[in-house]
């Protein structure tokens, strides 16, 4: 855990401070989609990134093995891939193993190993343990627990492509045009005080979570005091892992609804719950009171996916950028519009959320043809 | 790239902007200027920042695409015609000169403009207007054919900004918070309903007077010239002008 | 209601020397010397008197003493004088305290635990009054090689603009409203005679002083005050100030009743209206958004201005510091606990922040394991005393020094903290067309050259001393530092060993 500590934040500074630019892109039918659209809107904020780090999470890239546990696991070298392999050959069925494919790419220098595994669980693992609390712990084993190995994803029929690099870059060395999802993020990374290494660029992943995000969080020190009381170790130092993590506290174990979850990160003025019913008075002052310590104070803009569903959240007073748009059933969110213009000039509406309002993108709920987003919002 | 890249016709130029970084459209753009072109016309623009900054001609720029951040910063002089979308900081630290944006526009429209106007069609984002300023016979307008998001006109400290409300669907009230917070100078007329919690606590409201109407007059048919409106039928909508109720809001704030 | 504040000052004033001649009652801007007719006398009023020392300087019969008032509070180590005095002072009034010039609070001043080194036997020191001894520094972005042309092996590598100054002092900023015209006046004329730049600060650049525009940094800040094009053309560097030492995280209000209609023109704003400026720039929420504005400006003026960026120094400075060189700074200021302003909340003043001396060498040893210290240049800011202290921020990594309150100080303030007041008797902060002629540009300048020459003889003393005789080689040079009384973590901060070691 140290080892990967002291990489991510080798100066030992109170966290990893970085920005950028993002762009998320989801068929809310079910459609899938290859990377080039997502790659092209990225690369055209490449004003927002500076190299030293590019991602992408696709979602439902993987429908042969869609049951499956989709492991990419990146390596320093083959000795950590063969202790790596022992560990996941031990705790799973290995369906398939292999390298991830990649091409040569300027801009990509020294690339880590890649590989990708496709498991599941017998039924002698891990019983005492819901399956996502197994995999999580065989991910923290890896990650912790061999020397130069470090897992990139691990959710099912979802993976996270990631490096250092600009996104173009990473994108081409990982052909990601050769992929077909459902759900794209997308992440151009400008850290200001890492040097930046895989591992430590966006999206960030637990389970099938996947964040991307911007801005930097200043209730950083407390957020993560709170998380780690609920067991979470923010081992990468990073605002996107306490953001990660307080979804997964929020939404799978204490099963609040995004919505709800937004007024727990980005919680409305006192000033704006003295104007409302007393029901409301009292239910959002009951979430402030409860989660306090969970509000994402200062800057940020996120981009949250998982299976299925797609979240674009801002801070409460709107200190980055988000632009949302809708084309039929797809859902665009983004730091800047022109990247969706890039990709989709004729929008059937582009439009910037309010602070604190999340934009939710459902395979549950397809925008189709009706009234788009209003059905969409009205729905969550 | 070169200038020969530019099709010359007389004083038109056209630039397909295309792939084109700010740095390079923007001494493509200045080029074709020093060689007197009068109008300019960029296709296909898409994200590129920065464009026109600081540009000293009478020159019009036709801007076709999604321009990027920062759109005519630091303008002096010239007239930006967008058709489409402006994102952030567009007309940041304007100087002189005119943006028209047919669409929409992004967060911190017309950032500390001291001067110049700024038509936009739709709605504009967060802290549009925030800290205009004015300065001896020179003020920025700001039209907003839409409406707001927070914290509009927030420290404004002059200019004039009007707000048209056309987006909203029939009598129903502007959602921004925190308008004209810290306000010390300038002038916001607002078209549509706005309650008194929705305003910083350094605003007053009035009703516009003959002058203010004057003046919304003016606004309000160059604004309805640009974008095909009748100007007249806004005008008859109802307006309420919000003003600074103290030059110095923080003059209590200290002890010396 | 009742003042409980008990005056700071004592003025004695000695019957027998006094002849009446009410000099101090002029030169006071605080009415602590009233002539009264009626008895005609002089008396003192030591309940106004603020400790400038303008009247007994001026007294030409060396009739008056200030001194502290005795008067003592029972002793207590947590409730000392100032801590009553401050909260009388906030129950009278509701009000945030405000003060002046820098933290003026007991924190370590690590200058004065750090020795320099000299040569002895092994190495010749070198005489600077015969030798050749080189101060230029040249500020801006430098690649990591150079390039040639490999047929003809002439220079094909461009550098990005450079701006020398021929010692590494620079006068900081300060603005046009805080300060009057005189005083940048003095300090333009100065820069411009030692060949060094002076920062106009955030308030616009008077057209008088547009001739001094090869000398001049002018400031991007948070007000934008008088920034148009033609301004940032003259400029020679444009500084993006994010911050302030004195006040790290707050905006300023420059109170209407120094916005005179000159402070006005030059602000471009209407006279007497308060000058606000906002604690973030609104387009700079972010790094990437810190790198939007660079490029604004490099666009702006074409390529052709380093563009520096000026941050108080704070807990991540290092961090930031990187972010804003690959953002794209030319130079990065950073600006110490001990950094002085005209105005700013005591609270904030004397309780943010981090002393500049280990936020150079944070900074410094931050860029270098990056590998990006060659592409931005180091200038550090915040209570730089004497050429010592210049010297040391150089051996720690600076490549030139702003100094404010040391330039003031040399046009008469005694640091008595005023500012904020705008009643500067030594006619210094403040704009006041009668108190502000007290400042004679001429004269200013000429005290100013003055120290800087002093400073710049010094500095080549102590540089042949440690053997060197081009400053380039004692830039970020820890070696000829020592720390005494200093614990291993402070030492490690800075970078150097412990004297004997």
């Amino acid at each position: 855990m140290d080892h990967w500590k002291r990489i991510n934040n080798p100066y030992d500074d109170d966290k990893v401070i970085d920005a950028c630019g993002l762009f998320g892109m989801m068929d809310t039918s079910g459609g899938r989609f290859s990377g080039v659209d997502a790659i092209a809107a990225i690369s055209n904020m490449h004003e927002r990134g500076n190299g030293l780090g590019g991602g992408f999470a696709v979602y439902g890239l993987y429908p042969q093995y869609a049951e499956h546990y989709a492991f990419h696991v990146m390596y320093l070298d083959e000795a950590a891939r063969r202790e790596a392999e022992a560990l996941l050959q031990d705790g799973f069925r290995v369906a398939l193993a292999e390298p991830v494919p990649t091409r040569k790419t300027r801009g990509v220098q020294d690339p880590p190993l890649v590989w990708r595994y496709f498991l599941q669980m017998r039924t002698q693992d891990g019983q005492k343990l819901s399956h996502d609390d197994y995999v999580l712990q065989k991910v923290m084993q890896i990650n912790t627990g061999v020397r130069d190995a470090f897992v990139f994803s691990s959710g099912k029929n979802m993976a996270v492509f990631k490096g250092v690099g600009y996104p173009e870059d990473i994108a081409n060395y990982f052909r990601l045009e050769e992929y077909q999802g459902y759900l794209w993020t997308a992440h151009s990374r400008f850290p200001t005080n890492t040097p930046g290494w895989w591992g430590g660029a966006h999206p960030f992943n637990v389970l099938d979570w996947t964040v991307v995000h911007n801005g930097e969080i200043s209730s950083y020190g407390i957020n993560r005091r709170y998380l780690e009381m609920f067991g979470y170790h923010c081992t990468m130092q990073t605002d996107t892992e306490v953001i990660a993590y307080a979804v997964d506290l929020l939404m799978r174990r204490h099963k609040l609804p995004i919505e709800i979850v937004a007024d727990v990160l980005a919680a409305p003025l006192w000033s704006q719950i003295e104007r409302e019913d007393e029901e409301r008075i009292a239910f959002h002052t009951t979430l402030r009171q409860v989660y306090g310590s969970l509000l994402l104070n200062g800057p940020f803009s996120v981009v949250i996916a998982h299976q299925g569903e797609m979240i674009g959240l801002t801070d409460r007073i709107r200190l980055r950028p988000l632009t949302a748009a809708v084309k039929g059933n797809l859902l665009f969110l983004s730091s800047e519009e022109s990247a969706i213009r890039l990709v989709s000039p004729q929008l059937d509406r582009a439009w910037s959320p309010m602070g604190g309002e999340p934009i939710v993108g459902s395979l549950d709920r397809p925008l189709g043809k009706r009234e788009p987003v209003a059905a969409a919002l009205a729905a969550t | 790239m070169s200038v020969d890249t530019l099709s010359q016709k007389g004083l038109a130029v056209r630039i397909d902007a295309n792939g084109f970084h700010h740095r390079e459209l923007n001494r493509l753009i200045r080029e074709a200027v020093a060689e007197g072109a009068q109008r300019i016309d960029l296709h296909g623009v898409c994200g590129q920042r920065y464009i026109a900054t600081n540009l000293r001609s009478g020159a019009e720029i036709h801007i076709h695409g999604t321009p990027g951040n920062d759109l005519g910063a630091f303008l002096d002089g010239s007239r930006l015609i967008v058709y489409g979308n402006a994102q952030d900081g567009c007309g940041n630290t304007m100087n002189e000169g005119e943006i028209i944006v047919h669409g929409h526009a992004g967060d911190i429209a017309g950032l500390s403009a001291r001067g110049g106007r700024i038509f936009i069609r739709e709605d504009v984002g967060y802290r549009a207007g925030i800290h205009m300023k004015e300065y001896e016979g020179k003020g920025p307008a700001l039209v907003i054919g839409g409406t707001a998001q927070d914290f509009l006109g927030e420290y404004m400290a002059g200019g004039t900004m009007v707000v048209l409300g056309l987006t909203l669907n029939g009598g129903n009230c502007h959602t921004a918070s925190f308008v004209g917070t810290g306000m010390h100078g300038g002038v916001i007329y607002l078209r549509g309903q706005i309650n008194d919690y929705q305003l910083g606590k350094e605003v007053g409201v009035s009703q516009p007077n003959r002058k203010d109407r004057a003046i919304l007059r003016e606004l309000v048919t160059q604004f309805a010239g640009h974008f095909g409106f009748d100007a007249e039928e806004i005008l008859a909508g109802r307006f309420v002008k919000l003003f600074p109720l103290y030059l110095r809001p923080y003059g209590r704030l200290y002890t010396y | 209601m009742k003042s409980y504040l008990p005056p700071r000052f004592v003025i004695d004033r000695d019957a027998e020397r006094c002849i009446g001649c009410q000099v101090c009652v002029r030169q006071c801007s605080f009415d602590a010397h009233a002539y009264d007719g009626e008895e005609d006398e002089v008396r003192s009023y030591d309940e106004n008197c603020v400790g400038c020392h303008r009247c007994a300087v001026f007294c030409p019969t060396q009739a008056l003493d200030i001194r502290l008032n005795p008067l003592s509070y029972r002793p207590n180590a947590n409730w000392r004088p100032e801590a009553i005095e401050d909260i009388i002072r906030q129950s009278e009034s509701g009000g945030v305290l405000l003060t002046s010039m820098g933290n003026d609070k007991s924190y370590c001043i690590y200058w004065d635990h750090l020795l320099l080194n000299a040569s002895q036997v092994t190495n010749p020191s070198i005489d600077p009054l015969r030798e050749p001894m080189e101060l230029r520094t040249y500020l801006g972005r430098k690649p990591d090689r150079v390039e040639l042309d490999p047929a003809s092996l002439s220079l094909k590598t461009q550098l990005a603009p450079q701006v020398a100054v021929e010692l590494p002092v620079l006068f900081s900023a300060m603005s046009y409203g805080a300060v009057n015209l005189n005083v940048q006046e003095s300090l333009a004329r100065a820069a411009a005679e030692a060949g060094t730049l002076f920062n106009i600060g955030e308030g616009g650049l008077h057209r008088k002083l547009y001739q001094y525009a090869n000398n001049v940094i002018v400031q991007v800040a948070s007000g934008r005050f008088g920034v148009h094009p033609e301004y940032l053309d003259a400029a020679r560097v444009i500084e993006i100030k994010i911050g302030q030492g004195a006040k790290p995280g707050i905006g300023g209000h420059l109170p209407g009743g120094k916005v005179t209609e000159d402070v006005a023109q030059t602000r471009m704003i209407p006279a007497g209206t308060d000058a606000l400026s906002p604690a973030p720039q609104h387009d700079i929420y972010s790094i990437e958004d810190l790198s939007q504005l660079i490029y604004a400006l490099k666009e702006a003026t074409n390529y052709t201005k380093p563009v520096c960026v000026k941050i108080a120094a704070v807990h991540n400075s290092a961090a930031i510091a990187s972010g804003m060189v690959r953002a794209g700074a030319d130079i990065i200021a950073l600006d110490g606990l001990r950094g002085a302003t005209g105005a700013a909340p005591k609270i904030i003043r004397d309780n943010v922040g981090i002393p500049i001396e280990l936020a150079i060498a944070a900074v410094d040893t931050r860029l270098r394991k990056e590998g990006i210290r060659n592409q931005a240049s180091i200038i550090a800011a915040g209570g730089f005393r004497n050429s010592a202290d210049v010297v040391k921020a150089v051996a720690l990594g600076a490549d030139a020094v702003y100094i404010g309150t040391a330039a003031l100080v040399a046009l008469g303030c005694t640091v008595c903290q005023q500012c904020h007041t705008g009643r500067c008797a030594w006619g210094i902060c403040t704009t006041d067309p009668v108190l502000s002629k007290r400042v004679n540009p001429e004269i200013g300048a000429r005290r100013l050259v003055n120290l800087l020459r002093g400073w710049s003889l010094e500095i080549k003393e102590m540089l042949g001393g440690m053997g060197i005789n081009a400053l380039e080689s004692l830039r970020g040079n820890r070696l000829h530092l020592r720390g005494v009384g200093l614990t291993d973590s402070e030492l490690e901060v800075l970078g150097v060993r412990l004297a004997g070691r």
